[in-house]
């Protein structure tokens, strides 16, 4: 799965992985699902002494990541993570992709099985530019984090925060940590107010955690 | 090597047309190249149960350093050698890999020592069916035991002891050598940090069983074989031996790109001869590559060589589970296959890598988008140069191999 697909934001907007690199313990085990072209493995190899794998839908990106030097298998969210073992990482990352998955229950549920935590950043599709799109245009959003047209995105599964705060809870997932970004990918101060994170948020990254038995 | 071993050699090579010197000329101004043999002074037990006495030609380039930390062993194929990256001796053309190893390539001569040996069972110094039996004097012939990948590795194991290296830096290989860098991995994990099996599978496949006996029973058609003793006829099966390459050699291309570089082609772009002369240039060219492999190959190494292959079943030796061949490794892990690769598919090497997933090793994946069929792992493939540049040179990163200067020569 990758950036490019799950694409509402082209540019390298670095900010917001360097806010998902903080939640991150260093010496850690990662996997990264939907790496791209490696930006994040990169940042966590380098900086962080964390033992980073990346799995990724391009098999064009894959490759660029291995020359790289990175370590990405070929793989889609929905049917390749139950490959993994129990267990296996610290941290399951899944950066912009919740939304191209067909099952993000699923997927969530596997990203918590194969690792300790999982921490995923997405756009929020509560935004007020997209409510007012479909208000007062009667279209489905179309803007420069949104570049897809209805009949030809890839992204099927878009989610408000509170679409994913609820989920979670029926999950019975505890959401450890989420961080709230304005449209400048800087880290919003309005996270105490659920309304105004709905309508205000641009994207968010929630740190989950594996549901205790 | 002694005059005496050099001239035993010899004797032992008369059917490959080898002549062994002691030589250490270098490939390139910078490349330091040797050709040697390794003789066990212990037998091998084979899988199949026997005892072997044998020996392993092998080639080496770069110098071993100091901790013996940065030896890559590079596993042939099939119809492979030991002359991976030097000219070789016999057919005077570049080794199979002189664009992957050598200095400034991706398996850097300058930063590693890189041992290629020509395996179990081959035909070009390393003890096989052509080699003399020293309990009768003459050729093994089908007396020689049935060899495995796992034997093959096996002796490869004492040929790393003898340079006293404990753990290789990278094992690589393509297609049968890919089988034996995952019986390394799999069965001596400990002794390997990064391996890179390109171009293979975990295991022979019906259809590669189905295409080597087929070229198997061409040999063994050809009244010229003998029951496997021309040696003592001083005849080669040259007409089975060249069908078997032959049929080997389609499997290694594919459609596209047997139909882009010959199409329906005339030989002599004419006519039609209205006969069974070679009329179309793809006739041509496999009768070409047939005819070529007689001179370089021994029949009874095919037969025996392949089988090794036909018997790899990794999973097999598992319980039939292939991720427990890997469990509890700390092998980093490049997996290369080509798309248009029809007699190791990319979905064989999908269930390596997924067997790795299943035990959470580090393991990377790269598909490359090539027309050119099984054969493309040994062709300019600049995506599988980068990818095994990129990979060697993290693992270094991590390793931190150290530096070759400051190494000693090996003797």
């Amino acid at each position: 799965m990758s950036h490019q697909q799950a694409s509402m934001s082209q540019q390298p907007v670095r900010t917001d992985l360097l806010l998902l690199a903080e939640m991150i313990k260093p010496n850690s085990r990662v996997l990264d699902i939907g790496c791209g072209n490696g930006d994040m493995l990169k940042l966590l190899t380098k900086h962080k002494n964390i033992d980073a794998r990346g799995l990724e839908l391009e098999q064009s990106k894959v490759n660029k990541c291995v020359t790289e030097g990175l370590s990405v298998m070929q793989g889609n969210a929905d049917t390749d993570l139950i490959n993994y073992p129990d267990n296996a990482f610290d941290y399951v990352i899944l950066s912009k992709t919740i939304q191209a998955t067909h099952r993000p229950d699923l997927v969530i549920e596997q990203m918590l099985r194969i690792g300790k935590y999982a921490i995923m950043s997405f756009h929020n599709f509560g935004h007020w530019k997209v409510i007012r799109s479909l208000l007062f245009k009667s279209r489905m959003p179309v803007t420069k984090k949104l570049t897809y047209s209805w009949y030809e995105t890839p992204n099927i599964h878009f989610c408000t925060i509170r679409d994913l705060s609820l989920l979670c809870k029926g999950l019975n997932v505890e959401v450890v940590d989420k961080i709230i970004l304005n449209q400048r990918a800087q880290k919003s101060s309005i996270s105490n107010w659920p309304i105004l994170v709905n309508l205000f948020g641009d994207q968010a990254i929630f740190l989950l955690k594996k549901p205790e038995k | 090597m002694s005059e005496s071993q050099i001239l035993k050699l010899n004797s032992l090579a008369k059917f490959g047309k080898l002549a062994f010197q002691k030589q250490s000329t270098p490939k390139s101004k910078t490349m330091k190249q040797q050709s040697n043999i390794f003789i066990d002074e212990n037998p091998i037990k084979l899988d199949c149960g026997q005892m072997l006495n044998y020996q392993l030609s092998y080639d080496t380039y770069g110098t071993l350093n100091a901790d013996k930390s940065n030896a890559i062993l590079i596993c042939h194929a099939l119809t492979g050698d030991q002359y991976a990256a030097s000219k070789s001796p016999i057919t005077g053309k570049d080794g199979w890999w002189s664009k992957m190893i050598g200095s400034g390539l991706p398996i850097d001569s300058d930063k590693y020592f890189i041992i290629c040996a020509n395996v179990l069972g081959g035909c070009l110094g390393s003890t096989g069916p052509a080699s003399i039996n020293p309990e009768t004097g003459q050729a093994y012939g089908l007396s020689f035991p049935l060899i495995t990948i796992s034997d093959m590795v096996h002796a490869q194991i004492r040929l790393v002891d003898h340079f006293a290296i404990e753990t290789l830096f990278s094992v690589i290989g393509g297609s049968m050598g890919g089988m034996m860098v995952l019986d390394w991995a799999a069965n001596h994990k400990h002794r390997l940090l990064s391996a890179i099996p390109i171009a293979t599978a975990s295991l022979h496949s019906s259809q590669n069983i189905a295409f080597y006996e087929v070229g198997r029973q061409a040999i063994m058609a050809d009244p010229d074989w003998h029951g496997g003793d021309y040696y003592q006829h001083k005849i080669i099966p040259k007409k089975g031996l060249a069908v078997a390459r032959m049929i080997a050699h389609i499997t290694y291309m594919s459609e596209v790109s047997l139909h882009k570089k010959f199409g329906r082609n005339l030989q002599n772009g004419k006519d039609l001869s209205y006969g069974f002369d070679a009329d179309f240039q793809i006739e041509s060219y496999l009768r070409h590559q047939g005819m070529s492999f007689v001179d370089r190959f021994d029949a009874n190494s095919y037969l025996y060589v392949s089988r090794a292959m036909d018997y790899f079943d990794l999973a097999a030796q598992y319980d039939g589970n292939l991720y427990t061949a890997f469990e509890g490794t700390d092998i980093r892990f490049c997996i290369i296959s080509f798309t248009s690769d029809w007699a190791f598919p990319p979905e064989g090497s999908k269930v390596i890598a997924n067997a790795l997933n299943r035990v959470a090793a580090n393991v990377s994946y790269v598909e490359i988008d090539s027309p050119s069929g099984h054969d493309a792992f040994l062709l300019d493939e600049p995506e599988m140069f980068n990818a095994v540049a990129g990979f060697l040179t993290s693992t270094d990163e991590k390793h931190q191999i150290s530096n070759i200067n400051n190494g000693a020569k090996h003797q």
